[in-house]
């Protein structure tokens, strides 16, 4: 089987009936989709399938053969950020960090499927994705500066410091 | 078993020993995740062709395998009902067809679409031992809904009024504790109640007396993980109340 993960072509050897999730984390090791409830309960493990929201806990990976798959490594790199992972960074909307893939994949799926969504767009696209931190407010606050059109996707290295002699942060499951 | 036409579908179902149906996955992955499932055979309904909604011929046709989503822009009561279903990207993986299979569940009773299907008198076509039949839903539950392959649930496409009430938890609203869906046409009238015995119940006794204190007549709700027996007889009546209150006209879209 085979899938295209964050724009690379992947050969699959896991059995068919293999959730998707267990096929990014423990074939693949990308490990930004979480293990949660592994129910379809907390949304942790949402990926986008063909750009749409859906939870990898819950789809065989012989369903979705042949599909392209985004995790939050395909969104943006340290160094150059999607505008979704700005606007979580700028608006302190990740506390454990647990529930953030999740959250900005059903975030980036909402404004590319609504031009300018609203305060209840967003509450509805957040409906299936817990924090247990409870830190609700920053997340959303987040998605409405997005929506706003207020986040551009970065150009600096946050992370970096501006220091050269850092070392290099690979991100399994990014393209680079 | 991955057939890619619903006559396929039908044939590698045969009379359905040893089969387990996934379409959406929603309620069988997780099962074999946490190992309380162990099929023997597995068939896969995602390129069965199984997923068409049409409205001709006096009907609207919904296919097995259509995703939740798909009922949001159906007609009333079941695309509110529809809108209530789990969240954005489960309603976009779980199918009717599954929703009509779903057994008691683990917590509470599911299948929230039985309640407003019943309430629009709609009738489903499935496959297994005997070969194909068409028969009222309401038939269909009471049968053996697993040892059946959902093909196709149609109804009537014609004006009504409709009217649905629920109590459902907010924030990840995953089950329904208790709704009640109802539905006026040609001066009938048609009631049916989610989350209150193993599968939706049509309530023939309120249709018959126009009276929701009756509802009790015709199911025994349980104790569960979401509410109690007690709570869920309360809340009934009321529910029967209000959607015979929200009876609102729906004409045929």
């Amino acid at each position: 089987m085979n899938l295209t993960v964050n724009g690379v072509e992947r050969t699959i050897s896991s059995p068919p009936l293999t959730p998707l999730l267990q096929v990014l984390r423990e074939e693949l090791g990308i490990t930004s989709p979480k293990a949660g409830c592994q129910q379809g309960g907390c949304g942790s493990c949402t990926v986008l399938v063909g750009g749409e929201p859906r939870r990898a806990c819950l789809l065989p990976v012989a369903a979705v053969e042949g599909a392209s798959i985004t995790t939050v490594e395909g969104l943006g790199t340290p160094e150059r950020m999607a505008a979704v992972q700005q606007a979580f960074h700028d608006h302190y909307a990740s506390q454990c960090g647990f529930c953030t893939p999740g959250m900005m994949i059903a975030v980036e799926a909402l404004t590319r499927r609504e031009a300018s969504p609203d305060r209840y767009d967003i509450e509805e696209a957040l409906a299936g994705h817990f924090c247990r931190c409870t830190g609700y407010v920053k997340i959303i606050a987040a998605a409405e500066a997005l929506a706003r059109g207020e986040v551009h996707a970065s150009t600096n290295d946050p992370l970096a410091g501006g220091q050269s002699d850092q070392p290099e942060i690979l991100v399994p499951g990014s393209p680079a | 078993m991955l057939p890619t036409s619903p006559e396929e579908a039908a044939q590698a179902f045969g009379d359905g020993t040893g089969i387990t149906v996934l379409a959406g996955g929603t309620i069988v992955v997780p099962e074999l995740t946490y190992r309380r499932l162990a099929p023997e055979k597995v068939l896969m309904l995602a390129r069965s062709g199984l997923d068409r909604i049409t409205r001709d011929g006096g009907a609207v046709t919904i296919g097995a395998a259509a995703p939740v989503s798909a009922l949001e822009s159906l007609d009333e009561p079941l695309a509110t009902a529809a809108r209530y279903v789990g969240d954005v990207e489960v309603r976009a993986q779980a199918t009717v067809g599954g929703n009509l299979c779903a057994g008691p569940g683990r917590e509470t009773p599911i299948g929230d679409l039985q309640a407003p299907l019943i309430a629009l008198g709609a009738r489903v076509r499935s496959a297994g031992s005997g070969g194909e039949r068409t028969e009222p839903l309401e038939d269909f539950l009471a049968g053996d809904p697993r040892r059946r392959l959902v093909l196709d649930v149609s109804y009537d496409d014609k004006p009504r009024e409709a009217g649905y009430a629920a109590m459902w938890r907010p924030h990840t609203h995953h089950y329904t504790i208790l709704a009640v869906a109802a539905a006026r046409a040609d001066g009938e009238l048609r009631l049916a109640a989610t989350g209150a015995a193993p599968h939706a119940v049509r309530l023939s006794s309120v249709e018959a007396s126009g009276n929701a204190a009756d509802a009790l007549n015709d199911v025994n709700p349980q104790d569960d993980a979401l509410a109690s027996a007690w709570y869920r007889r309360k809340i009934l009546p009321r529910l029967v109340e209000q959607a015979l209150a929200n009876l609102t006209s729906q004409g045929a879209a």
